[in-house]
């Protein structure tokens, strides 16, 4: 903006409007502005847009942060593994990506794992909720069953683990690889948990056994049954997880 | 790698608030946090330890959000675009929504948005918005003169005001 005597310099109003200038030159403004009106308003207008700006984003800062952004997902890197693994190169990858597969089937089967990563992450992220652990309780079960069932566009439901030892606390909706997800939670009489996490089976796959996957204390037994991909997923020895793992099956396949 | 970590975490919530606004829409926005992390990890060699790492994470933002808008990810208004030339003379009929900040803001060029909000909204000194932005800080004082008195406007919902050329 032009300059000559009796004129502000536009920049100094900015910095006013900002809160940017020393004590001496704020006075120096602040006389200027109450023989301008016009220019007074303009800079009343200015300050109310940061208000304003504050007002209407500032609640951003307290949302909760989507999965993939969640403090486990980067720490663990969960999020997008192989993406992170190809950009990351030389660096220490077992520091930073701490992500084991057991088995060549990284390579052949990117969609299970993606599936898998999905599941562990989600499993990290959701177990550890004292007060909302699920979405839908177990004393809702019918309305969970009916609900995931829908979203997920065929019969979903959680197995009864009781003769294991594990009862359910309910279940959430979970964005996933192949569209919505579901992970079911359960729990044992010492608090112990364990979820299962399965979606629709990517559309090139077909019937998978089990296979086992770990992330540090994370056991992950996966595989793919009529049309769905199972994730089972706890912080427990390979072959307690089995043992679950078949109780799971036997219970979706009475 | 863990203090790293939980640095760059640090930085995710004001980066969720820049691009909300940057962007106007939620899912927009949590696509470029997400693409600017995944930038910040493909770059952290270049990331010198003990410098400001909020001003990095700005800055790569900045040039993720660029990328977005090329792609065409994002339809935003550039100050090149004739379209502004109309932007407030259409405000008879949706007079509420342009009374709306966020849709105000939506209505600005990106060059200009980023700055007003970078300032306003992120309380960046002028020098770090003209690091962030890398551009001169005379470039930054006259899009933020001009990204203000356009956005006074847009709200005012007056008719287009005289429009200058910005360098």
């Amino acid at each position: 903006m032009s300059e000559y005597p009796g004129q502000m310099k536009e920049d100094d109003l900015h910095a006013y409007v900002d809160g940017r200038l020393d004590a001496a030159r704020r006075a120096e403004v602040d006389a200027w502005l109450s023989a301008n009106p016009a220019e007074a308003a303009r800079v009343a207008a200015y300050r109310e847009q940061n208000d304003m700006m504050q007002a209407l984003f500032n609640p951003v800062l307290n949302e909760p942060l989507p999965l993939q952004m969640h403090p486990q997902a980067r720490r663990r890197s969960f999020a997008q593994p192989l993406r992170y693994a190809a950009m990351v190169g030389g660096m220490a990858l077992s520091g930073i990506i701490g992500w084991h597969m057991h088995g060549a089937e990284i390579s052949r089967q990117p969609p299970m794992l993606a599936m898998v990563k999905q599941a562990a992450l989600a499993h990290v992220v959701y177990t550890p909720e004292m007060l909302h652990p699920v979405e839908v309780g177990k004393e809702q079960e019918e309305h969970l069953v009916k609900w995931l069932s829908k979203r997920l566009g065929s019969p979903v439901k959680p197995p009864h683990l009781g003769n294991v030892g594990y009862e359910l606390i309910g279940g959430r909706l979970l964005p996933g690889n192949q569209g919505p997800a579901a992970q079911f939670m359960y729990q044992d009489a010492r608090g112990l948990r364990l979820t299962l996490y399965l979606s629709n089976k990517p559309a090139d796959k077909g019937e998978a056994a089990f296979r086992y996957a770990q992330e540090g204390k994370v056991s992950v037994f996966y595989w793919i049954d009529n049309d769905k991909s199972y994730a089972l997923s706890g912080e427990m020895e390979k072959a307690d997880l089995l043992r679950i793992a078949n109780a799971v099956y036997q219970g979706l396949n009475p | 790698m863990d203090s790293v970590n939980a640095i760059i975490t640090e930085q995710i919530p004001r980066l969720r608030r820049y691009a909300r606004a940057l962007t106007g829409d939620r899912i927009s926005a949590d696509d470029l946090v997400q693409d600017t992390l995944e930038r910040a990890w493909s770059k952290l060699h270049l990331w010198q330890r003990g410098s400001d790492m909020r001003a990095w994470m700005f800055s790569i933002m900045h040039n993720t959000f660029i990328n977005h808008i090329r792609k065409k990810q994002l339809v935003t208004a550039s100050m090149d675009d004739e379209a502004l030339n109309i932007s407030a003379s259409a405000t008879h009929e949706n007079f509420l929504e342009m009374r709306d900040l966020a849709s105000s803001i939506g209505k600005l060029p990106y060059e200009y948005r980023e700055v007003i909000l970078l300032i306003g909204l992120e309380q960046l000194s002028y020098e770090e918005v003209a690091q962030v932005l890398d551009i001169p800080l005379g470039t930054v004082m006259s899009r933020l003169s001009r990204g203000r008195e356009r956005l006074r406007t847009i709200m005012a919902g007056e008719n287009t005001p005289a429009l200058r050329r910005v360098k």
